[in-house]
This record gives structure tokens, sequence and C-alpha cells, in this order.
């Protein structure tokens, strides 16, 4: 007892001091935020975990008929329906991961307003429940490629790394937009619309190869463009992502994530009065 | 004196050195803070510099500096908004201070509020295990006592329930058998026991009694100033973010008490406002005002009820409940309950007098609540309470003329009695040994008993 440890609360804390330690003794509770959040999530559906496998079902089939059909878009030689879905899996797991990050803060106000728990908790539970929806996901692509006679290549050992890659982009997004969403409501209201455009903005329903050439680097900026195109080529073989592109964004995520999770820190220790 | 600021001797606990906190109340006035209405904020604050903010904080802890030795249950009390909470949201580190230095050697385990975390959809065996991963506990350690949580809260049946089914009453329980095997270095507790029927309260508190006395830091708030004087050693007294006094429980809490009164009397003669229920004003004539009798002297209450709305269709009762410091009845009484008087008029203001005789109160601080009660059919349809209304101090007096002042109440009890004694050696068993002389057959029957000091 005599040796236990001393903890000092003090206004200012040194700007690097992440205080990693509380976060890994308050591991358990990451355990029991991801299992509450999926338990609840599917306690009072019908459905259950056909919920989370229907909506990229549902986009995939309208943007089949848009772009697949009615516009023709090119799928770099898949069916288009697989191609899309690819694509919509990965880009829908991530933008859950940041609506329901960003929010995570606010939905939980009770807690953090009365108990102390590394706050950066909360959104890493979001984030990681989501996986379960993904793996649902994954079934149906399998049950796709099957359908559609799409052999899977070597590369889809590679998959888990872009949906590391989409985890921690969505980390660092949440890690700076949650802190501002405990301040301002705004961010929230603003989500839907920025992930549209994101969505957008990414090759989620249209081939990459429709970039001109020259403005590809522009292009490739965005860092879910390149998990996007990735995840699309661990699991259907299609263009591999260039590797310069994919490594310049890993890189500025992860100064991105850095940089959000040291202000994700500094905002923590006021939220409660805020919230 | 000079507290060191950056060292926790190893006897301690806690240390907490000059311990600020400010609230902007701007930010916190508004919930839905836009960053429209911030920007616009930010303007006006750029173009009208020098009156800044300044106005909008709030101190709520100002300066508040003590050390807390290992194993030492300590009490805070204070009135609304004097910092009590926010001190224990530091120390709980829910929120960080403004100002000021707190060291806390081992585990802290706070209880701000009961329940925080139970999800509704869940079952009360997955929100044990929910809310003390919360609080901080190894599963293992729940596991090891998951059994115990569930005997304490006495809902064995319901524990794979979802809680949104339970009863208030079993949720309470339930949510505090987690927080109460929580066994942490440090236990914080709010007002946590303001919840939950009577008998479980007392459960609670025996509970709490048990950690304290296993060699466990407790600090401990609450307004239920005889939960305090009942576990606590030390009290902490806060006034407005400040800390005011820190001694001995009792000293502090008759400390507190004597504010109180001085508060409720510092504005003896304009109409006070119901704590509870509405439609009344008390007003207290100059006869009215806190009074200090001798024990055994008669006692005379007079008030004025106002009524906002003139009782002409209901009878208005008035109660008159006598409760001791903390709060716990000692005697009511209603004068529609003992048929012997009520308001009923067009007058809005009644002059209430009530003769109370001579209470039999031991000497200390008793104070006196007063209700208006409108009766509709006999029955009580609303009231209008006014605690506190005023303080009885009793001094010791020799009421019967024993040669020996009664004693104090905090001692013997709040109410005196004399009753009638006989005492005679026992002769039916034989060999009773005699310890009072035999009483003469010619002594009259009421003994007067001298020897009250030595007790």
């Amino acid at each position: 007892m005599a040796s236990a440890r001393v903890t000092t609360i003090q206004p200012a804390h040194p700007i690097f001091d992440l205080d990693l330690h509380s976060l890994y003794e308050f591991r358990e509770l990451l355990g029991f935020l991801i299992w509450r959040d999926v338990k609840v999530r599917y306690r009072q559906t019908v459905v259950g975990v056909a919920w989370f496998a229907l909506q990229p079902i549902l986009a995939t089939l309208i943007f089949s008929i848009v772009f697949g059909r009615l516009a023709g878009l090119p799928s770099e030689g898949v069916p288009y329906p697989v191609f899309a879905y690819t694509g919509v899996l990965v880009w829908h797991f991530f933008a859950q991961a940041v609506s329901r990050g960003v929010n995570s803060m606010v939905a939980e106000r009770n807690l953090i307003a009365k108990v102390y728990f590394p706050r950066l908790l909360l959104p890493l539970g979001v984030l990681l429940a989501g996986v379960v929806d993904l793996a649902v996901g994954f079934v149906i692509l399998a049950a796709m490629l099957a359908w559609y006679g799409v052999a899977p290549t070597g590369a889809m050992l590679l998959a888990p790394l872009f949906v590391i890659l989409a985890l921690t982009t969505a980390l660092a997004m949440v890690s700076w937009l949650a802190p501002l969403n405990v301040r301002y409501r705004d961010v929230s209201h603003t989500m839907p619309f920025l992930l549209q455009i994101w969505m957008f903005a990414s090759p989620v329903a249209y081939s990459v190869e429709l970039i001109p050439a020259q403005w590809r680097w522009v292009y490739g900026l965005n860092p879910v463009a390149g998990i996007v195109e990735g995840f699309r080529w661990a699991c259907l073989g299609t263009t591999p992502p260039s590797a310069s592109l994919i490594g310049a964004s890993v890189a500025g995520v992860l100064i991105l994530l850095a940089a959000g999770v040291i202000f994700f820190h500094r905002m923590e220790r006021t939220f409660a009065d805020s919230i | 004196m000079g507290i060191e600021r950056d060292s926790l001797p190893s006897d301690l606990a806690i240390r907490v050195v000059d311990l600020s906190k400010r609230y902007e109340l701007g930010v916190r006035a508004r919930a839905h803070d836009t960053l429209r209405e911030q920007i616009t904020a930010r303007a006006r604050s750029f173009f009208s510099a020098g009156l800044r903010r300044t106005t909008n904080t709030h101190l709520a802890l100002d300066d508040v500096s003590f050390d807390l030795p290992r194993g030492q249950v300590v009490g805070i009390i204070g009135g609304n908004g004097a910092g009590k909470s926010t001190l224990l949201k530091i120390l709980a580190r829910v929120t960080a201070p403004t100002r000021g230095v707190v060291h806390i050697r081992g585990r802290v385990g706070a209880l701000l509020e009961v329940g925080t975390g139970f999800h509704p959809e869940l079952t009360g065996r997955e929100n044990v295990f929910l809310n003390g991963a919360i609080l901080g506990m190894k599963r293992t350690e729940m596991v090891h006592k998951f059994d115990q949580i569930v005997d304490f809260a006495e809902i064995h049946s319901f524990i794979d329930t979802p809680v949104k089914r339970y009863s208030s009453g079993m949720y309470v329980r339930l949510a505090f058998a987690v927080a109460a095997h929580l066994e942490p270095d440090i236990l914080i507790v709010d007002e946590a026991l303001a919840v939950g029927d009577f008998a479980f309260q007392r459960k609670c508190l025996g509970q709490l009694q048990t950690q304290a006395g296993s060699g466990r830091t407790v600090l401990f708030v609450s307004h239920n100033l005889g939960a305090i004087r009942l576990l606590c050693q030390r009290c902490l007294l806060l006034q407005s973010g400040r800390l005011a006094l820190d001694g001995p429980a009792d000293t502090v809490i008759e400390h507190y008490l004597q504010l109180v009164g001085e508060r409720n009397a510092a504005n003896p003669s304009g109409p006070r406002q119901p704590d509870a229920g509405e439609g009344f004003l008390l007003h207290r004539t100059v006869a009215g005002g806190d009074v200090t009798i001798f024990c055994g002297e008669p006692l005379v209450l007079e008030f004025d009820i106002e009524s906002l709305h003139p009782p002409i269709d209901t009878t208005v009762g008035i109660g008159i409940k006598i409760t001791n410091p903390a709060g716990d009845p000692i005697v009511s009484m209603d004068s529609v309950v003992q048929r012997a008087g009520y308001i009923k008029g067009p007058s809005p203001r009644w002059s209430v007098r009530c003769d109370l005789g001579r209470l039999p109160l031991n000497a200390g601080t008793y104070f006196v609540w007063v209700y208006a009660c409108v009766y509709v059919d006999h029955t009580v349809k609303r009231y209008a309470q006014f605690s506190n209304a005023l303080a009885i101090h009793v001094l010791e007096h020799d009421v019967f003329g024993w040669g020996t002042n009664l004693p104090r109440s905090k001692h013997w009890g709040p109410v005196y009695w004399a009753p009638r004694w006989q005492m005679r050696p026992t002769t039916a068993r034989g060999n009773a040994r005699t310890n009072a002389a035999p009483i003469p057959s010619d002594v009259p029957e009421t003994v007067a008993c001298q020897d009250y000091s030595g007790s």
C-alpha cells in the first residue's frame, strides 16, 4: 500500500505526457465499451446483425443501377456490383467510425460528467466496435465473390492492413473533431455533409482510372482514396495503388493522429465543464 | 506552516495545495454553444476590449489546501454552491483545476452519482460488469465479488432482466451495490446515499462504515449531517469556495449549524418562500425569530402565514416539526390531525400561535419546520414546507431541582423524562445481591436520582 502510485493533478500537463499508462490501465473498460456497443446496437432490432450488411448492399444496388448500368462506368475488369461493394464496404466502415466517433463524447456526457477514465477510450471503443460490422459485411463480400466467380488472390491477406489504415485515419479525424464537437455542436451537424462530399472524392463508386494521370497525386492526398483502392486491390486483384502515394498518406495520417492525440489530451481535461 | 507543493509524505493519502477552479459562466450557461455564437462573441469582445469576460467567471474553489492522512474518514459540508462537488470532481479527475496541485496516493474510487453508465438495454448482470469496469474494477475482481453484489442488492431473480424493467428502487440498489464493493485505496462519495428507501440507506451507511473501518481513506460529501457525524472523525466546511473550517466533525458541524441558523435569522421579518411546495409565505413576527430558552421553560411559537390563494373552499392545517441539527424529526404536530384548529376564509394572512408548553427537550440546538397543509376532503392535497424556519437553542438547566443540570442532548438524546423509580431488594430468587439499600416503605414513590454527573 505504501508504495501505491502517486497521481498528481494539476492544471497543465507537459505537452507530451499523454498518460498512456492509464490508457493501458483501463484496457478492460475498452473491451466492455466495445462489447456494450455491439450488444446494445443489435439488441432491440429485428434483423439484428443484418442491419449493417443491409446499408452497403442498398448503396451498392443504387450505384450499380446509376453508375454501372446508366452511366456505364468502367470497373477494372470485375463485375461492377462487386467492384462497388468492396469500395462501399470499406468506405462505410470508415464513415461510420468517423461520425460515431465524433459523437461519442456527447453521447456519453453523463459518463464524462461523473467518472474519470481516459476519454480517448470512448471513440476507440466505437471505432473498434465497427470492426464487427465490417466482419459481417465481409461475409457478404465472400458470398458475392463466389457468386460472380471472382477468385481471391494472395493480396487478400493484405486487406486487414488497409482496414487498420482506415481505423487509424478515422481515429486521427476523431481525435480532432470529437473535442471540437464537445464545444461546438456545429461539428456534428456538418458531418453528414462532409462525409457525403468525401465519399465522392474517393474512388468508391468509380475507378481511380477515371482521374487524369497528372492529377492523380492531388487525388492521392486524400488518404481514403488509397485505402479504398488498396482494399479493393487486396480483395479483387484490381490495379494496385501506388506505393509512394500510400506511403505518403500513411505518413500524413500518422502526423495528423499524433497531433490529434495531443490535442485531444489537452482538451479532455475540461470536457466535463463544457459538455 | 508552508506546505511543500511537490511532495506527498508517505503517511498522507491526499495533499491538496492552493486548489482553485474557475468556471467560465458564459461557456457553461449555454448548453449548445455554436461556432457562430462563439465567433460573434469573440468579435464583440475584440471591439470592446477592456470590459472583457472577467465578470463572466465564477470561482467555484478558491485556494483550498488540506492534507489527508491515510485511513482518515473525512466529511465535507457546506451550503449549495460552496464548492463541495467541484472539489470532489477534481479529486476524482473528472475535471482539471485552474490553479493548484493535488497529490493522491493509490487507487481512487469515485462515486459521484449512483448508476453512472448503467445501460437500460443491458441486463443486471451485464450492467454489473460494465459499471464495475467504468468505476475501475478489474474483471477478475468483479467475478469474485459478483455474488456478494447481487446479495447486497437483493435482486437475485431479476439479475438477467434488462434494467429498463427494474423499479427505480431495484435500479438504485444494484447500482449502489456495485459501487459499495469497489475497494479502492481512497473512496470519494458524493451524496450517493440520498437514494433508496430508508432501510437500504442504513445498509449503505453500514457498508461505508465497514470500508471506513478497514483503514480506507474516505471523503464523503453529504447534506445528511447525521451520517457525517456517524462516519467521519474530521470534517471540512466549505463556504463560497473557501475552506472555512477544518476540524473534528462535531465541532465543524456545530459551527455550520450556527451559520445556518444565523442565515435564517438574518432576515427575521421578511416573508420566506417555502423550500418545498408553494402557495404560502411565512412571516415571522418579532417574537418569531430564533429563541433561546432554558431547559424546561415553556415556549410559544408565533408566526404569520400568508396564503397566496385565500383558503375559501379549502382547509389549511398548520404543522410543526421539531428536528435535531441533522434534520431527523423529534416530534411533529398538526393542528388538523389534532382537531385543534385550521385556517379557512377570505383573509390572505393569518397569525398562528402555537403554545408548545414545556417541551421536554434536553440542552442543544433544534430546528422548527413549519408546514401549511391544504386539506381537501380530509386528505392533504398539497403542502408548503419551511424547513429550519427557526432554531431553538436550549440551555442547560436544573429542571427538577435535583441539584444538577440535565445533561446535553448529545449524550442523553433529545428528550428528557423523569419517570417514577422503585428499587427493592429481590427476594424471589433467594440470594439476589442487594445493590441498593432497602427502601423503607414510608419513602414517597418518586425517588430523586442524584448521580447524573458521572455518566
